[in-house]
């Protein structure tokens, strides 16, 4: 695995952990967080290397 | 558990069910190995990355079937699976490692030269994930591959690619296309590794001819041809006039363009003694306007709208109710790499090639694909081969 394709990886694993921070944050708007997770949901089968 | 709790845990459990119901079909199609019988002619098998270490271990690093024979003579090169969506030349090759004989000179096959293509899908288009050819013990499954790389193995891709070394700027999605790498360099990205190894395979062995095997689409005019350069015509022509008179398909030339880089038509030829020739099929399943894509479209080539599209002349190739079916598309492989070895060992008996057990077209049209495929139960455990 070359440098950059790590760096894509962890530019992956922070914009994930983002995510999962906003969902948490998220007291009220069900709809915001169904919209967290399913953003979220290419970028972990990325990072589990599924899709 | 407050209500908002309730909620979030209820929306993580349906995510979590989504992407385990959309994600294990992947993981199993990535990790699903087709068996492949190494027939009597099989001397040894090889990898890519004896030509360039740094592919060893990595999804790109791909079997070469080594078929030897007795009498000395050329070296014939044989890639499938360059994009490996385009089936009839993977299913060519899987004949001639589990039949072919070769008595004079060698043959080399590569069945999956693009190997993590081939364990790449393209759900978004609706691509079944495996299709099965059905055989006298049994169906045998292969998976569906993309015309790309997978992104797990080669990521991220440029904004544009720029070819090495002819700095032509090519499409970015082109960076994990081997039929757009070609020669490649051996510290460049993932797919130029994979063509520079085999262009050194060329070089080192000194091989007389590649085949590199498609499929193109009904709708596009490089289609049911042989791409080749000035260096490989003659041969070419010679071959196309005589699958015409003596098996009756048609298999017209296609000039390589000089300026258009990265192709396998172009540069095996630019950088080696090699002559290199690139069939094309006709696949309707890549057709555009097509119904569903589907195995069956994908084995039968049926297709109303293709149908409908043929009768206002807009196709490249005759087409009728009996579609383009895989034992046709199979059979022109062979008998048009079959003759490219025969036009190519008149012209150069110093280094003939013979090879014997190998269907031609007609053959295949009759018995079907799956006739020449051998039981991997009923084979000796080492002389199968995953891919």
């Amino acid at each position: 695995m070359g440098v950059i394709m790590i760096l894509y990886y962890l530019i992956c694993a922070y914009i994930l952990g983002l995510l999962a921070w906003d969902f948490v944050r998220e007291k009220k708007s069900v709809n915001d967080m169904i919209l967290y997770l399913l953003v979220l949901i290419p970028l972990l089968l990325r990072i589990l290397r599924i899709k | 558990m407050s209500r908002e709790w309730t909620i979030k845990s209820a929306l993580i459990a349906i995510a979590a069910v989504l992407m385990i119901l959309g994600g294990a079909p992947l993981y199993k199609h990535r990790h699903y190995e087709v068996p492949v019988v190494a027939g009597p002619g099989v001397t040894s098998v090889i990898k890519l990355s004896e030509f360039v270490p740094s592919l060893k271990g990595s999804m790109a690093d791909a079997d070469v079937f080594v078929l030897e024979g007795k009498e000395p003579g050329g070296k014939v090169l044989v890639m499938a699976n360059t994009h490996a969506n385009e089936p009839a030349g993977l299913l060519t090759a899987v004949i001639m490692i589990e039949n072919a004989v070769v008595e004079k000179g060698t043959l080399m096959v590569i069945p999956e030269f693009n190997a993590s293509a081939g364990r790449n899908t393209r759900p978004g288009d609706g691509y079944p994930l495996y299709y099965d050819i059905p055989t006298e013990w049994g169906a045998k499954r292969f998976r569906m591959g993309n015309r790309d790389t997978s992104p797990l193995d080669q990521w991220p891709d440029p904004d544009v690619y720029i070819h090495y070394p002819d700095k032509q700027l090519l499409s970015f999605i082109d960076v994990r296309n081997t039929n757009r790498t070609w020669p490649g360099r051996p510290n460049g990205p993932l797919m130029e590794k994979v063509t520079f190894a085999a262009m050194e395979m060329m070089r080192k062995d000194r091989l007389n001819i590649a085949i590199d095997m498609h499929g193109a689409e009904t709708m596009f005019p490089v289609t049911n041809c042989i791409v080749a350069p000035q260096k490989s015509a003659k041969i070419a022509t010679l071959v196309s006039m005589t699958v015409k008179a003596m098996e009756g398909f048609d298999n017209h030339v296609e000039p390589s363009p000089p300026n258009f880089h990265g192709l396998s038509h172009r540069e095996i030829g630019d950088f080696s003694d090699t002559l290199p020739f690139l069939l094309e099929a006709p696949i309707p399943f890549l057709d555009q306007p097509t119904g569903p894509k589907t195995v069956k479209l994908l084995l039968d080539g049926k297709d109303p709208f293709l149908l409908s599209l043929s009768k206002k002349k807009k196709l490249f190739v005759p087409y009728d109710e009996n579609g383009w079916p895989i034992e046709k598309r199979v059979g022109q492989h062979c008998s048009v790499a079959l003759e490219i070895i025969r036009q190519y060992s008149k012209k150069n008996p110093d280094t003939a090639i013979r090879i014997s057990g190998i269907p031609r077209y007609a053959d295949l049209v009759k018995n079907g694909v799956g006739r020449y495929f051998h039981d991997p139960a009923k084979a000796e455990k080492k002389s199968v081969y995953y891919e």
